[in-house]
């Protein structure tokens, strides 16, 4: 199982786009490793700087509603996968992209917007982070001295998806 | 309880139900493209499990990026015509023979009423015009469907979206699916089967429906899905006819597969047609659409004619229709990419190339080339153009780019004006 949790990447947008988290002049490479450089470049937020701190030091990502949506490329999975990032915590996904991470052994965590609320107001606290129990699907949130503990649905196949370490070792052994 | 199309096809090939509410079918058809598939064959050879499942039942295509332009998606396509081979798939379609892969893949009469159908492409959702079940998935469900023949799914609700009535001049399936997608939004169907009724479809060519169920995923859709009736079998019937005495017994056959008339929908969207008008998107999202009389003097730098949902050939003969006697507009580049090359062959038979070169397009191979921003017509940054393809992304055909989705028709008209226009005034 992957590990989760560590400082958070505040996204306070709807509807990103799995082109703006990997355009897909990227899908030409043949490695996971090689899409490093490129995470979310085309995104369009305002103040959000790809290449800053706080996108390298990431390793959870907090956004709002229809998270992935657009193109089916796990290469948006694996581009926050090779940049340390394991979870996405978020209103709600579109559903290849919600698939693809726990595919991935990687986690997409539902939260309902008024806690997502709750988790943007540290969004300006230099030392916001998140630590995340999949076992009993609950997440913690802290920073500015302030910590609070919240609780997820996760389905029983995603949760056996990401103690398997994936669908292929999943699937493999099952069919 | 009635049962819908969806519910009808799970049920069919329902191999395994590991926790309640997943449900894991078994696959008819897994298509694969030289992008999304690489990595699952270079991971299946690191596991030591390079085989198929079934080499009858997989189809694969080179695509998006051909002719290759550089040594990355040479590397890509080479990887995908070696496993090809090796693994034995005879319905493998190299340069020369290669198109689209969902105008291409349906056109070889790859996809029948009531199949399952996974591709690591979004706009799989296209198929579901025959009355399958089609989503797009990630490279490690491809690589499972390809070495099981299994996929997982939440088994999805549907929404009912009945289509009554005739559409006007100058209106067309883009502009039902553009105006739906505006009135639902880009999450309006998210975990949703969209199931397509009413006369208007009923009357519809394939080509339309598959141009319908195309943008299913646009709305977050997993799959579009048709009726099948006697269009689809007319559609099919080169590849169906020694499976059945005649097309009224595969009508029989097929129409196992429609909804029940006591099937229950989540939602039901009732659209008059007669009232819709042609559209287009602004901005960068989907579901951001407006009648094209109201854009006021929306200029654009080029034209895009193609892909998966809008390359086929009455497409084709839509837009040259409005272009003939034309010529694009000052300033405009227009670029024409016949889905297939059996399109391409039958739009030059039909003088319909003559009439895009006459106009001053370019017209290219069959590639998806441009629409992702891939090559044969990327745009520059600040560049606007008119597309007949399905996302208006930030970036999609070109960073910092920005694109109009329409039909055919109001892109031709948009080709001549140099700003976005009115398809009916040429029609």
């Amino acid at each position: 199982m992957k590990t989760f949790g560590g400082p958070v990447l505040f996204l306070d947008r709807a509807d990103i786009n799995t082109d703006e988290i990997i355009p897909a002049k990227y899908l030409t490479e043949i490695t996971k490793q090689d899409l490093k450089p490129y995470i979310l470049e085309d995104l369009k937020l305002e103040g959000f700087d790809p290449k800053g701190p706080k996108t390298r030091n990431a390793r959870v990502v907090l956004s709002r509603a229809n998270f992935g949506c657009g193109s089916s490329r796990e290469h948006a999975p694996w581009v926050f996968e090779v940049n340390d990032i394991t979870a996405v915590v978020a209103e709600s996904f579109a559903r290849i992209f919600r698939q693809n991470m726990f595919n991935c052994g990687m986690a997409a965590i539902e939260l309902p917007k008024a806690d997502l609320d709750l988790i943007f107001s540290h969004a300006n606290d230099a030392d916001a982070s998140m630590s995340i129990d999949i076992e009993a699907q609950t997440l913690t949130v802290s920073g500015g001295g302030k910590q609070k503990t919240f609780s997820f649905e996760l389905s029983p196949f995603d949760k056996a998806l990401v103690m398997a370490g994936g669908w292929v070792d999943y699937a493999d052994t099952k069919y | 309880m009635g049962k819908t199309t969806a519910e009808k096809i799970f049920a069919a090939h329902l191999v395994d139900e590991p926790f309640s509410g997943t449900k894991v079918l078994r696959l008819d058809v897994v298509l694969c493209h030289e992008i999304t598939t690489p990595i699952a064959i270079d991971d299946l050879i690191v596991r030591g499990k390079d085989r198929v499942f079934d080499a009858t039942r997989i189809k694969a295509v080179i695509d998006h990026v051909t002719p290759s332009k550089d040594s990355k998606t040479a590397t890509q396509a080479k990887i995908l015509r070696d496993w090809a081979r090796r693994q034995g798939i005879k319905d493998f379609f190299d340069v020369g023979a290669n198109g689209v892969c969902h105008a291409l893949f349906p056109e070889k009469g790859f996809i029948r009423p009531g199949n399952t159908v996974i591709m690591g492409d979004s706009h799989t959702c296209t198929h579901g015009a025959f009355g399958a079940f089609a989503a797009g998935v990630g490279t490690t469900d491809l690589e499972v469907g390809i070495l099981k023949g299994v996929c997982a799914f939440r088994e999805p609700k549907s929404i009912r979206v009945n289509v009554n009535g005739q559409l006007p001049k100058g209106v067309y399936a883009k502009d039902v699916i553009l105006t739906l997608i505006g009135q639902i939004g880009v999450n309006g169907a998210t975990d949703r089967v969209i199931e397509f009724r009413g006369s208007t479809i009923d009357a519809m060519t394939m080509e339309s429906r598959m141009t319908l169920c195309n943008m299913a995923i646009e709305a977050g859709g997993t799959s579009g899905i048709c009726m099948p009736d006697m269009t689809t079998v007319d559609y099919l019937w080169p590849f169906i006819q020694d499976e059945f005495a005649s097309k009224e017994a595969a009508l029989a056959g097929y129409q196992q597969w429609c909804s029940d008339p006591d099937a229950s929908y989540e939602q039901t969207i009732e659209i008059d047609a007669s009232g819709l008008v042609p559209v287009a998107t602004f901005n960068f999202k989907p579901d951001q659409v407006k009648p094209v009389t109201e854009f006021s003097d929306s200029r654009i730098d080029q034209v895009y004619l193609g892909s998966c949902t809008n390359g086929r050939l009455e497409d084709l003969r839509i837009a040259a229709q409005i272009l003939k006697g034309n010529k694009l507009a000052e300033n405009v580049r227009g670029i024409l990419s016949p889905a297939t090359p059996k399109i391409f062959r039958e739009a030059m038979k039909e003088g319909l190339i003559d009439i895009f070169l006459d106009a001053g397009f370019c017209v290219t191979n069959s590639t998806c080339g441009a629409c992702l921003g891939m090559s044969n017509g990327v745009l520059a940054d600040g560049e606007v153009c008119a597309s007949t393809t399905n996302r208006n992304f930030n970036g999609r055909m070109g960073k910092g780019g920005m694109v109009h989705l329409m039909s055919p028709a109001t892109a031709a008209a948009t080709a001549i004006e140099g700003k976005i226009a009115d398809p009916r005034n040429y029609l």
